[in-house]
């Protein structure tokens, strides 16, 4: 894998910092007028997600992650694992509970999702921005309430719990952004 | 390219050349290819072949304005390119705009307010007046630790406490820089110049030193606006022996053959008369007059479309 010079970590260059994969967020070029340069990064970790500041001295080098994004066609689950199909080559690969997080929550079949790799293994889900899921249950609707703009919970077809308006029933298909989990809209059958 | 800022640069210059003209301050031009190159541990100059041999782009001018202030030039400025290696960022291009003078007689306090009075005529929404702090009193207000005291370890430790990650040891002075450039510069007020001013005496460069409360400081400044550093004074060092012994030094610890400047030092044997001299980043200075915070904001076509 490529080795990267200080100067070289440019927002969107995955390195490893402690055994973990990393993105570059920012990074920024700085130098007393006589002195030490440094490259101050913030980066992201693609593992846990959690956003950390690194500092690299000038001279310093950082080893290259090899991660890739992937399109890939949700195909089905046995609950530890959640099977993936690479569209074109049709390689399938089996990503874990971990890797998934709360896509789990958003996916039903035959979704084209982006697999991030790392050292080939699926390393994080990222589902599509909406998604059209059924109700499995809700507490009876408040007929003609459209005004109010209360909400109850309401449990869909994959088991995620959302926050839905109070006219809507079970069996109703509603739409999803997925980046929130919030309700956009109801879909019409 | 935008035109605003070729125009806000223009004016900028001819504001400069104002300045100086009434003060009695001579421009003049120096080569930018010599046969020399800058040996100051962290500059990288550019070489290039010549059919007379390898030469080296100047990072700035202050060899051969020296060379002219020793053989009785009297006060001299110069605005021209320079070029240091491998500095690309939102605040660094590898080429820019430096204008250097040099005011003989002049002490490095006068000097200072003389970059006050050019600063606050270029940058026009300047108004409040600037402040002086030593590099001792910085670190103080911002860090609660003496930088001439503190070593590498508890400066190791100061920095893990605000946050930075960092990997492997460092020299002392590279501490003093982390912790310089993440956290008391970045505390320095927004619309109000700093001078820093007594450095550690070990990053003298070509500064005079004194002992002052039981340390050696380097009588030397940096002038900012913000976090941002615009400019960088001395009380030029007039000592052949401790300027040859700095050059020779910073030279051996490069290790990259990079040759010292001897014609600049024969012309110091002449006799450099006491003096104060400056070099600002004119590229900087023009982002804070048009209140950008990207320098290609302000070249006509930065490094990565030059």
């Amino acid at each position: 894998m490529a080795t990267y010079g200080a100067n070289d970590l440019r927002v969107g260059v995955k390195i490893i910092i402690n055994g973990d994969p990393y993105t570059v967020v920012e990074s920024d070029f700085v130098k007393p007028g006589k002195g030490q340069a440094f490259t101050r990064c913030r980066v992201r970790n693609l593992k846990t997600g959690r956003t950390i500041e690194q500092t690299f001295k000038s001279t310093e080098t950082a080893e290259g992650a090899d991660v890739e994004d992937r399109d890939m066609e949700y195909l089905y689950t046995d609950g530890s694992v959640w099977t993936f199909m690479d569209s074109t080559s049709f390689e399938q690969l089996e990503a874990s509970e971990a890797a998934m997080g709360d896509a789990v929550k958003w996916l039903k079949g035959n979704e084209k999702c982006i697999v991030t790799l790392w050292n080939g293994v699926p390393l994080q889900v990222t589902t599509p921005n909406f998604a059209e899921l059924k109700i499995t249950q809700t507490d009876p609707g408040v007929r003609g309430d459209t005004a109010t703009g209360g909400t109850k919970p309401a449990t869909l077809e994959t088991g995620a719990v959302v926050k839905v308006p109070l006219y809507m029933e079970e069996g109703e298909i509603l739409k999803i952004d997925t980046r929130t989990g919030e309700y956009v809209s109801r879909v019409k059958a | 390219m935008n035109l605003t800022a070729l125009q806000e640069r223009a004016r900028l210059y001819q504001q400069v050349r104002v300045f100086f003209a009434e003060r009695g301050v001579l421009e003049v031009e120096t080569p930018a290819l010599s046969q020399a190159g800058n040996t100051d541990p962290f500059i990288d100059s550019f070489s290039v072949n010549t059919g007379s041999g390898l030469r080296w782009l100047h990072t700035s001018p202050e060899y051969p304005m020296k060379r002219l202030l020793a053989a009785g030039s009297g006060d001299i400025y110069q605005l021209c390119k320079v070029w240091r290696k491998d500095e690309s960022g939102r605040r660094h291009n590898p080429e820019f705009t430096m204008l250097e003078w040099y005011r003989v007689g002049f002490s490095y306090h006068q000097l200072m307010q003389e970059v006050a009075e050019l600063l606050h005529g270029s940058i026009p929404h300047l108004h409040k007046p600037p402040r002086f702090i030593t590099y001792r009193d910085a670190f103080l207000e911002s860090l609660q630790l003496d930088p001439h005291i503190a070593d590498e370890t508890l400066l190791a430790a100061c920095a893990r406490e605000h946050g930075i990650h960092i990997d492997g040891d460092m020299p002392l002075q590279a501490w003093r820089d982390l912790l310089l450039t993440h956290c008391v510069e970045t505390a320095f007020p927004p619309d109000q110049l700093t001078f820093l001013y007594h450095y550690p005496a070990s990053q003298s460069a070509l500064a005079k030193v004194h002992e002052s409360d039981g340390q050696w400081v380097a009588e030397r400044f940096e002038v900012y606006l913000g976090a941002l550093e615009l400019g960088n004074g001395y009380q030029e060092q007039t000592d052949v022996t401790r300027n040859r012994h700095i050059l020779q030094q910073d030279a051996q610890a490069r290790g990259d053959g990079i040759p010292v400047d001897e014609r600049f030092l024969a012309a110091l044997e002449t006799g450099l008369p006491e003096c104060a001299g400056i070099a600002i980043g004119m590229d900087r200075v023009l982002m804070c007059r048009m209140q950008v915070t990207d320098l290609k904001q302000v070249i006509a076509f930065s490094w990565e479309v030059a």
